[in-house]
């Protein structure tokens, strides 16, 4: 779903495009009393669990089909089904819906689905893949719904469908003036035979798509009503506070309940039982209690003693050794190769080599890992932020031995998510807890927890060596990677990564007539996840710093070096996305509009630079250009101009800010983040030893500029991250003649 | 037992004093808008008002607030229309917006102590509200358009 067929395996299998079930006929009969909520009304609605075959809005309405209700006084309720955590996807889904269906947006709200993959299709977000999948699946549901009602309308008014329109929920009938309301037509589609298709808009006949949107949630958190995982309050709901193994794979030796139990409100002390790799649950014991800070202090009274773990002598600096070794020689794995570039490598005169290190970061969401989980009898209730609801809900069936379908999903609006949220551990630890209880039970994870027992994006150590022709561009490049391979994390007996860790190194589109590259898998026991770019986030600071140090060798401007030598993929895997093969041609144009819009290649003053960098993540395109000046040894970013291409913009503000946010995110970890392992233990905890990029480091200006807005849309929540690091080395190079190579780069780079 | 006035109620918690103000505010007194992000007046997500000015709730004993006034994001406004919560919206501010209520917080005590502030005014009052979507040069413009609509006496 990624990066064309370089995405990991893992993910693709866990967040597959299923086949949507919209466009089937629900009917539930409307109870006709419901006055039309105001602006931001959806955001209560995913406070609001409720069965699925009866959420709020169709108890009083009538559901046209799985997404959309229509109300009695005309208004609409849309159901977006794919989890919210700042890519404005309850905004832009939600549009798609009401675009097709002609629905009047301002009386339009949105309630979020709980999981019910039969109706709503595959619930998990990620991958960038939201609004690439809808662009389909989506807008022909709602273009379904459409048609369902002008064909009541048709019969109702005794006129030809095709002769009928529709405007802000209503059907016309231009030959005779009538205006019929959805409400009205809604209660006639049950006598409606579904279409087995409807056409979409021709999309320059968009009338909400391309415009400009506020966030539909934006005045529910402006009023501090927007509700989060943490903010679900259930009767009778306790809270649960869990010390885990510090050390992957240590387990509970033992621990005293007696002087937790003594902490007032403390009301319970259970074990939670480590889980299988498919879910990576730490062992850890619960202290349950009538307030989270109850179970907090309990919690410190705890005592435990733990088994020794095989992975307690593990640390950052033998692995990083360990990735020193595996790329100083041939890889395992051969991801590709064209030519033959050991043997050009060994004849060159010149060989220029280059080494990239990046460590391991933590999502760190700003809302900590949580889940509120309640067992009653065979079933599981759970409501809470997670990116999958739908692998969630399998794991927890599992791990408490319970049917599948007995296990229900709301998913609340989620305080960030960048792939932290996509893996259920946390949700199957509040399940467990919850099954030792006989009330509701919300775990909450404090920020140590979170930093300490994240997902990481993995360290990784490239070594690139290339020999340069006449002319100065490269004639042999070959690239050796090594990781901690993510998919490892949940299938240890996984044996191939390199196609999935390479993306981006292994499927650059520069012109060298004999690459390589080889992947080797570093083990560690510390767990490894995707993080908003997933691969590219290190293989792009790699190919891209050492395309700039080429150019320099060279003799050529780092901006024309690139467009000299971007050209069609010519190894022979991995294979390309056949809807979005890679094309030449929208990376040099975003590499272009960057240079342009920045001015690349004016004058700059001493102690200032210009960097520039490129990558395709997710099947879309982004280039930037960042300024730094460095004055007195303190770096200042005073401005990233990126390029974009993800095909059609649907929701202008939204799209710009996902760039906005990207940039800034990954300024922060380029320059500042690093978690590193010592006796197994990962050693920072918070927000002072982890620290990420706070206001006063953002960039003074971020600009963004959409190009080949008329093809298909691909995704958008990631590709801004992967250039911001290699232009900003790049840039920093410019200023200083300081060339850094390894991540992240210390807050005095001069 | 401990009483503190919440957006302008009085209410008596039966809490332990050195139980933070944040979880008394979230676990006891059912006001959620104030968010739990660090536990150590780091990230800012929990920024209230006492007496008026910007605190972090989640290092606050209930002890230390015996008697005072307390704001949260709820009582800000009746019904969202301060000038900050309004700016927030017209700029699109938030993505996933689980910090916001502390950024809106810090934005509007600023505000009261300086109306018209300059970008490294708004830099240095907003630095210790972390923001992981990285929404700063929103923020920024939030609290410029915040000043604006204050002065031209658009406020509540």
């Amino acid at each position: 779903m990624s990066g064309g067929a370089g995405e990991g395996l893992g993910r693709r299998a866990l967040l597959r495009a299923g086949a949507l079930a919209g466009g089937g006929l629900f009917l539930a009969l409307a109870s006709c009393k419901r006055e039309a909520k105001p602006e931001g009304a959806g955001a209560e609605g995913a406070a609001a669990p409720a069965p699925a075959a009866a959420t709020e809005a169709a108890r009083e309405g009538v559901e046209v089909n799985a997404f959309v209700v229509v109300h009695p006084d005309n208004s609409a309720t849309i159901r977006v089904a794919k989890s919210e955590m700042g890519q404005a996807v309850r905004t832009t889904l939600a549009l798609m819906v009401a675009e097709e269906l002609d629905l009047d947006w301002g009386r339009a709200r949105v309630e979020q689905a709980p999981l019910d993959a039969k109706r709503f299709g595959d619930q998990g977000t990620g991958g960038s893949a939201s609004v690439r999948g809808a662009w389909t699946t989506l807008r022909e549901a709602g273009a379904k719904a459409r048609a369902l009602l002008v064909a009541a309308a048709a019969e109702k008014l005794g006129a030809p469908a095709e002769g009928l329109k529709t405007e802000a929920s209503h059907v016309v009938d231009p030959a005779s003036g009538r205006r019929v309301p959805y409400a009205e037509l809604a209660l006639l589609v049950g006598k409606q035979k579904a279409p087995a298709s409807a056409p979409v808009k021709d999309p320059n006949d968009f009338k909400l798509l391309g415009r400009e949107h506020a966030n539909v949630d934006a005045p529910a958190i402006a009023r501090g009503a927007a509700r989060y995982g943490l903010d679900v309050r259930k009767p009778r709901m306790l809270f649960a506070s869990i010390e885990r193994a510090p050390v992957p794979g240590a387990k509970v030796a033992s621990f005293r309940a007696d002087a937790a139990l003594a902490v007032r409100g403390v009301k319970k002390v259970v074990e939670v039982p480590a889980q299988g790799p498919d879910v990576n649950v730490p062992s850890g014991v619960a202290v349950v209690a009538d307030s989270t800070w109850a179970a907090m202090q309990g919690r410190k009274k705890l005592a435990i003693e733990w088994a020794a773990s095989p992975h307690a002598s593990e640390a950052s600096a033998p692995h990083l050794a360990e990735m020193e070794r595996a790329t100083s020689a041939a890889g395992r794995e051969l991801v590709n190769r064209l030519g033959d570039p050991d043997g050009e490598l060994a004849k060159a005169r010149a060989v220029v080599r280059a080494r990239y290190e990046v460590p391991f970061i933590a999502h760190a969401t700003m809302e900590p890992m949580n889940f509120t989980a309640e067992v009653r009898g065979d079933k599981c209730l759970l409501t809470g932020p997670t990116q999958n609801p739908e692998w969630a809900a399998k794991s927890v069936a599992k791990a408490l031995g319970l049917a599948p379908e007995n296990v229900s999903v709301e998913v609340t609006l989620l305080g960030g998510g960048f792939g932290r949220r996509l893996n259920p551990d946390y949700v199957v630890e509040a399940a467990l807890v919850a099954k030792q209880l006989d009330a509701p039970v919300q775990v909450v994870w404090t920020r140590e927890d979170d930093l300490r027992h994240d997902f990481y994006r993995p360290p990784a150590l490239h070594v690139i060596e290339a020999s340069l022709d006449a002319k100065g561009y490269p004639h042999a490049w070959r690239h050796r990677l090594s990781t901690a391979a993510i998919s490892a994390t949940i299938d240890p007996e996984a044996k191939e990564f390199g196609l999935q860790e390479s993306t981006g190194a292994s499927t650059m589109l520069y012109r060298v007539p004999h690459r390589s590259c080889e992947y080797t898998h570093a083990p560690i026991g510390t767990k490894r996840g995707w993080w908003r770019g997933v691969h590219t986030t290190h293989t792009v600071f790699a190919v891209e710093s050492f395309l700039d140090e080429l150019a320099e060798k060279a003799g050529k401007d780092p901006y024309e070096y690139r467009l000299a030598l971007i050209d069609e993929l010519k190894v022979d895997r991995p294979k390309p996305n056949k809807d979005f093969p890679w094309s030449p041609d929208r990376l040099k144009a975003v590499l272009k509009t960057a240079a342009e819009k920045a001015g690349w290649g004016k004058a700059l003053p001493p102690g200032r630079g210009a960097g520039i960098a490129c990558g395709i993540d997710h099947l879309s395109y982004a280039a930037q250009v960042v300024e730094v000046s460095t004055a007195g040894g303190a770096l200042r970013v005073d401005r990233v101009v990126c390029a974009v291409d993800c095909g059609r913009v649907l929701n202008p503000n939204g799209a710009r800010a996902q760039i906005e946010g990207g940039i800034v995110q990954a300024l922060s970890a380029a320059l500042k983040e690093k978690i590193s392992v010592n006796g197994g233990r990962v050693e920072q905890s918070n927000f002072d030893d982890y620290p990420v990029a706070r206001i006063n480091e953002a960039p003074a200006v971020i600009e963004v500029h959409f190009v080949n807005t008329d093809l298909r849309p691909s995704g958008l929540g990631e590709p801004s991250v992967p250039p911001l690091a290699p232009a900003l080395a790049n840039a920093i190079y410019r200023a200083t003649g300081k060339r850094h190579r390894s991540l992240p780069i210390a807050a005095r780079p001069a | 037992m401990f009483e503190v006035t919440i957006n302008g109620k009085r209410h008596r918690l039966d809490v332990d004093g050195d139980m933070p103000l944040l979880w008394a505010l979230r676990d006891v007194v059912g006001l959620t808008g104030a968010k739990f992000g660090c536990g150590k007046a780091l990230c800012g997500a929990c920024t209230v008002h006492l007496e008026g000015a910007a605190v972090r709730a989640c290092v606050l004993p209930v002890s230390a607030v015996a008697g005072k006034s307390v704001t949260t994001i709820e009582g800000l406004s009746a019904d969202g229309t301060h000038p900050v919560q309004r700016a927030w919206v017209e700029e699109n501010v938030a993505q996933c917006g689980y910090c916001q209520a502390g950024q809106i917080m810090s934005a509007a005590s600023l505000l009261a102590r300086k109306a018209d502030p300059s970008d490294d005014d708004i830099d240095a009052a907003m630095a210790g509200n972390l923001c992981r979507c990285g929404t700063y040069v929103r923020i920024r413009k939030a609290v410029r358009r915040a000043a604006e609509l204050t002065k031209g006496g658009a406020g509540r």
